[in-house]
């Protein structure tokens, strides 16, 4: 994950409390999905930006995720999300969030 | 009239000790993690000069396969080695100690200085390159000893020039306490302009053309040159085009991230066709803090470094001559300030709002080249297959459109597009990799049309959040050259026909 983006995380984690904030990530693929969501629960993986050794254990969902999905009005999501959907391969994204979650997150 | 393609070249430049000393991922590390694992496996893991001219995205980069043949290969590519060739017939693989001489010919305020037996061992090499002249090989100057290089680099804040891992030379700062004129900076330009140079001297053999007949030059690289009064003041252009021998040019830089050349090709051929220029270069030289960026997750997964080489290219623009590829410049896409960041909006903004001004349908073009990035080294990084990513979404674009059936998004890519072999040098894969092919498949009749997108992300300068894009398109020559398209007779018709309707239409306004 790109380095400003640790860095504001960790700002608004320390501002306002790990157990109020949710990470949502676009990325088009599972293993950069689940190198972001590693990042904001159990810390940078790449050991080179402000969220080395820092387990936050953020919640963290990809957009696509039937979770958030639901939360969206769908004409809203098709407008915004519909097309790149029929591109992701959302249950590989989905399985690795899953799988960051059950093993990092706190909450 | 549309102006035209007459020739491309792409130079590479192998330049495997400023990965370790120049890179920015290395580079980084040294400061947060110097004795770290990464730092220790680094030099290990780069490619010798010969596997990277047997790298098949490299060979096709200078032109000695097609996009098509490097696809018949099967993925991961860097452990398959084929023929390797320093030349194609777009331009070549410079090797190292080649290109720091390079770097010392295009240095005009004696900031470059090398080792004198370095000199002494590389000057002939160098003068015998394919692209150099004799004016540029007269421009070599003596070197300096050791000792006095290491006390630079020691003592003076110069930058090192390193070759096979051996100290051979230094960049000086070009100021005592401007950073704007460092020696990181002046390094970092030099390097730019050097890849530039080599890409328009190339650009000159594949024209044919006399180097003075070029009029302007347009840079797009990503670098910036000037100092505190004005950090980016800019013109790597004519400084680039000084040292290729383009006497009768001037130019400008046009920047804007990875999108710069699509800006920079636009604007060449708005300037051909506007009549202001007949003949305009494009052209970049490459980024040396992208050398190694991604080398971590390379190296973590037992591959080479494979981010080992510095990109270059040139386009020449001229006024039509009936037979080139045109440039279209009714069919400009543009994501614009209101145009929004979904990925849906993005591609609408880039492909299909201009082909729909004009008529058409994504499927009406047959080739587009977008981010041409080289899987072999996005995947193991985490970023995917980049222009597979790009065609997918083109082809669900048009299937959301109505356009195409959505099974006909399976073989979209490999019809309407081709795999990346562009190294991973920001502006140098988005989609310009692809202008030299296209105007050879445009003029063997194999491709009729083609879209060439460029994408560039403005929010890395913390200036805007917001992302960019233009794309145009380049088509098969009308075949008409403009010289004698209406006779004296058609346009004496022409006037009579337009003073019958201005006077038919005075007399409409004298009855109401």
């Amino acid at each position: 994950m790109d380095l400003e983006s640790q860095k504001r995380i960790l700002e608004l984690t320390e501002q306002n409390g790990a157990e109020n904030m949710l990470v949502i990530l676009g990325s088009s693929e599972g293993e950069s999905a689940g190198l972001s969501a590693e990042t904001v629960t159990a810390g940078d993986p790449t050991y080179a930006g402000p969220l080395a050794g820092v387990s936050l254990g953020l919640r963290v969902y990809h957009i696509c995720e039937a979770e958030i999905k639901d939360e969206i009005p769908s004409d809203l999501y098709e407008e915004q999300v519909g097309m790149m959907e029929m591109v992701m391969d959302v249950d590989s994204i989905a399985a690795e969030m899953q799988n960051i979650r059950s093993q990092h997150s706190k909450f | 009239m549309n102006s035209v393609i007459k020739a491309a070249s792409y130079v590479l430049m192998h330049t495997p000790d400023m990965i370790i000393h120049n890179g920015s991922t290395p580079a980084t590390e040294r400061i947060v993690a110097p004795d770290s694992e990464f730092l220790k496996k680094l030099p290990a893991s780069i490619r010798s000069y010969d596997d990277v001219l047997a790298y098949a995205p490299n060979q096709t980069y200078i032109g000695n396969m097609t996009p098509a043949e490097l696809g018949k290969i099967e993925q991961p590519w860097y452990d398959k080695k084929i023929d390797a060739k320093r030349e194609g017939k777009f331009g070549e693989i410079m090797p190292e100690d080649e290109f720091i001489l390079l770097m010392q010919i295009c240095d005009v305020f004696d900031l470059v200085l090398l080792d004198k037996d370095f000199v002494a061992a590389t000057k002939d090499k160098f003068a015998a390159g394919p692209a150099v002249t004799p004016e540029m090989a007269a421009r070599v100057k003596e070197g300096h000893d050791a000792a006095d290089i290491a006390k630079l680099v020691e003592k003076e804040h110069s930058e090192g020039l390193y070759f096979n891992g051996k100290l051979i030379g230094a960049v000086k700062r070009a100021h005592d306490i401007d950073i704007n004129l460092s020696a990181h900076v002046i390094h970092e330009n030099l390097v730019s302009k050097a890849g530039s140079v080599l890409a328009l001297r190339h650009l000159v053999q594949n024209a044919g053309i006399d180097a003075s007949e070029i009029q302007y030059v347009i840079d797009c690289s990503e670098e910036a040159c000037g100092d505190v009064n004005q950090r980016g003041g800019g013109n790597f252009a004519k400084a680039a085009a000084e040292i290729a021998g383009l006497s009768n040019a001037t130019g400008e830089d046009v920047r804007g991230f990875c999108a710069a050349p699509a800006h920079a090709m636009i604007t060449a051929a708005a300037l051909v066709k506007s009549g202001a220029y007949d003949c305009v270069a494009v052209t970049a030289g490459g980024a040396t803090a992208k050398l190694g960026m991604n080398s971590k997750d390379h190296i973590k997964k037992g591959m080479p470094t494979l981010e080992d080489v510095l990109g270059g290219f040139a386009v020449l623009v001229v006024a039509n001559d009936g037979v080139n590829p045109e440039i279209n410049l009714n069919i400009v896409g543009r994501h614009t300030v209101g145009s929004g960041s979904s990925p849906q909006a993005v591609t609408s903004a880039l492909v299909s709002n201009a082909l729909e001004q004009n008529g058409l349908k994504i499927t009406d073009i047959d080739k587009y080249a977008a981010e041409m990035q080289n899987p072999d080294l996005t995947k193991p990084a985490g970023a995917g297959d980049v222009p597979l990513a790009n065609y997918k979404m083109i082809g669900a674009l048009a299937v959301t459109r109505g356009e195409m059936e959505k099974p006909a998004l399976a073989t979209f890519p490999a019809e309407r597009g081709m795999v990346g072999w562009a190294p991973t040098q920001g502006h140098i894969p988005s989609g310009v990799p692809y202008i030299g092919f296209c105007r050879e498949e445009i003029l063997a009749g194999k491709v009729k049309t083609a879209m060439i997108i460029g994408k560039g992300s403005l929010f890395l300068g913390r200036m805007t959040n917001l992302f960019d894009g233009v794309s145009f398109v380049i088509q098969a020559n009308s075949g008409d050259s403009g010289a004698s398209a209406v006779g004296e007779a058609e346009v004496k018709k022409l006037i009579a026909q337009a003073m019958k309707d201005f006077a038919m239409s005075l007399m409409g306004q004298e009855e109401k």
